[in-house]
């Protein structure tokens, strides 16, 4: 039994400017034990999946089951088995952290929970603000707090929805430091984030999500592999030739080509010797995650895409 | 199950935590009422014979605060959470609808009685009210706080912004608990605004607890009961229902 299955999960909102749709029977299966990443750009539909996952908000029309329990027809043992790190930094100013910690867990219908409680704020850096009024506490330390609520009855599975969006490098440290923890020890992990290569690091599948559709859906070696290949990176103050400016992925000075091999990255730079381009700091590298999302993201850029090859595996599409 | 408990908890906890601002405020506002309508009116109003006036606005006083601080409490604190997102920690648990109800409106109606109390026991000082019926005032009050608490959870659910919830407020809750007889006999009205103030329930959870403290009222009692009663059954419903289906707050 799959620990999160969603079956062609559709939701569409009614806007004054008509219905938007933002998701597109969505189905994918996350097993027992998986580290799951669900990449996407913003508005891709990935918070409206978790949300419809969570309870949130309710599916137009197919369904979700956690661990076999419908997210509608059978929401408390769905709830139940689910820990969600919401994507806003909210909290109650009414309380302290130990309050916030200790109403969640009684929700849920666990009392006299102390002792775990102390081990989250303990491994998560809480312990000294255990009695501090949650106004009180920086951006990083809610953040953790939102975790340490989602974990306090001891769920299965852990979704984290863009956990570590405006946090210092310290905190995504001993977070994900944490949440791989669990996942060795069994926990399922559903994770959305932007920062592609905590997902290549972390996911050991990856599911992509672009307007409302799953686009690529396969694990990570297999996606990265797929996009097998080479990057060439340099520098320049130059403008490129023409020719090569389509296969070029430019930020700043810094210019980023895909080349299968070596005979091409020999022919990149003879076209850019030629052009007269001052090529500096020249460095070939493995292709990574974002390649692989900016493939995947490019090759469903054009409008009607969806009718063109939909047999075909995720993976394959993705290839350059 | 025990989690309505924990949120019951939490709420009761969420007002007595600022009891300055939730609990003396109210008692003092109700003093002020009576100091100064008191003072001025005593000699000048006669509602019933053999009762002061200031006696007579006692009831009225307390059941104001009760009504008004029951309904304050649910739609403040479901307004507050909505704004500020902490909603979400309760619409991601297990708790269903009829614990959330539980606990809205029971924490509620803790604060409606705290505050009636309070009101009651302030009074003490400016007039010793009789107790001719105390069944009557505890039924009443307790109607009257859980009917207000109800109307709050729907307000708190219906109301998107604070300037929403405060015309709520201001032009439904204080109207009508002003216009229900709590300065005066409504038998002392002009007809028309008689007859307006017989399709307020307000009146009647006014009119009945009055009646279980001087044994006379301008409604029967069981007439007021089964107002009160049907009107608290009816938000009672909407507002449960409103909570299942998550109204305005799971798209």
């Amino acid at each position: 039994m799959a620990a999160v299955s969603f079956q062609s999960v559709t939701k569409t909102y009614s806007m004054p400017q008509g219905p938007f749709q933002a998701l597109d029977a969505v189905s994918l299966d996350i097993e027992e034990g998986e580290f799951f990443g669900l990449l996407g750009p913003n508005g891709a539909g990935k918070t409206t999946l978790i949300s419809i996952l969570a309870g949130l908000a309710r599916a137009t029309s197919g369904r979700v089951l956690v661990q076999g329990a419908d997210v509608q027809s059978d929401y408390q043992a769905a709830r139940r088995k689910l820990g969600v790190v919401p994507q806003e930094l909210v909290f109650d100013p009414f309380f302290s952290v130990r309050e916030a910690l200790r109403f969640q867990s009684g929700y849920f219908g666990v009392e006299n929970n102390g002792d775990w409680i102390d081990e989250l704020l303990h491994s998560l850096g809480l312990a000294d603000k255990a009695q501090a009024n949650m106004r009180q506490l920086s951006g990083g330390m809610k953040r953790r707090v939102l975790v340490a609520q989602a974990l306090v009855h001891k769920p299965p599975i852990i979704v984290l929805d863009e956990p570590t969006a405006g946090v210092d490098v310290e905190l995504r440290q001993t977070l994900w430091q944490f949440i791989a923890k669990l996942n060795k020890q069994g926990h399922t992990v559903l994770l959305t984030t932007h920062y592609l290569e905590e997902a290549e690091a972390l996911c050991n599948r990856i599911a992509m999500l672009k307007r409302g559709h799953v686009v690529a859906l396969d694990r990570t070696s297999e996606l990265l592999k797929a996009a097998s290949g080479n990057v060439l990176v340099f520098k320049t103050d130059t403008p490129l030739p023409p020719a090569l400016v389509p296969l070029a992925r430019v930020t700043g000075r810094v210019v980023q080509m895909a080349a299968q091999d070596a005979q091409e990255v020999e022919r990149h730079l003879a076209q850019l010797r030629e052009a007269g381009v001052d090529v500096q700091d020249i460095e070939i590298r493995r292709s990574d995650l974002e390649d692989v999302f900016l493939n995947v993201m490019a090759a469903h850029a054009a409008p009607g895409w969806e009718s063109q090859v939909p047999s075909l595996p995720a993976a394959q599409r993705a290839t350059p | 199950m025990s989690g309505w408990r924990m949120l019951f908890y939490k709420e009761v906890l969420r007002f007595w935590k600022v009891g300055f601002q939730t609990v003396a405020a109210p008692v003092i506002t109700s003093m002020l009422y009576l100091l100064i309508f008191g003072h001025v009116l005593e000699d000048h109003v006669k509602v019933y014979d053999r009762i002061g006036y200031t006696t007579f606005l006692v009831p009225g006083l307390v059941m104001m605060s009760m009504l008004q601080n029951a309904f304050a409490n649910s739609s403040s604190s479901l307004v507050q959470s909505k704004i500020m997102g902490s909603l979400v920690f309760q619409l991601l648990t297990p708790l269903s609808h009829r614990a959330w109800f539980v606990a809205y409106v029971g924490s509620s109606v803790v604060r409606g009685l705290v505050v009636g109390l309070g009101v009651l026991a302030v009074s003490f000082y400016f007039a010793v009210p009789q107790f001719a019926a105390p069944l009557w005032i505890v039924v009443f009050a307790v109607l009257g706080a859980t009917l207000l608490a109800s109307l709050g959870v729907v307000a708190g659910l219906w109301a998107d912004k604070f300037d929403q919830m405060a015309s709520f407020q201001n032009f439904i809750i204080v109207p009508m608990t002003f216009l229900s007889g709590v300065f005066y006999s409504v038998g002392s009205l002009p007809p028309f605004w008689k007859t307006v103030s017989l399709f307020n329930p307000f009146f009647y959870m006014i009119d009945g607890f009055r009646h279980g403290f001087f044994g006379q009222s301008d409604a029967s009692p069981w007439l007021s009961l089964a107002i009160v009663g049907s009107a608290c059954l009816c938000v009672s419903l909407l507002a449960l229902r409103l909570l299942r289906i998550g109204y305005k707050i799971r798209s």
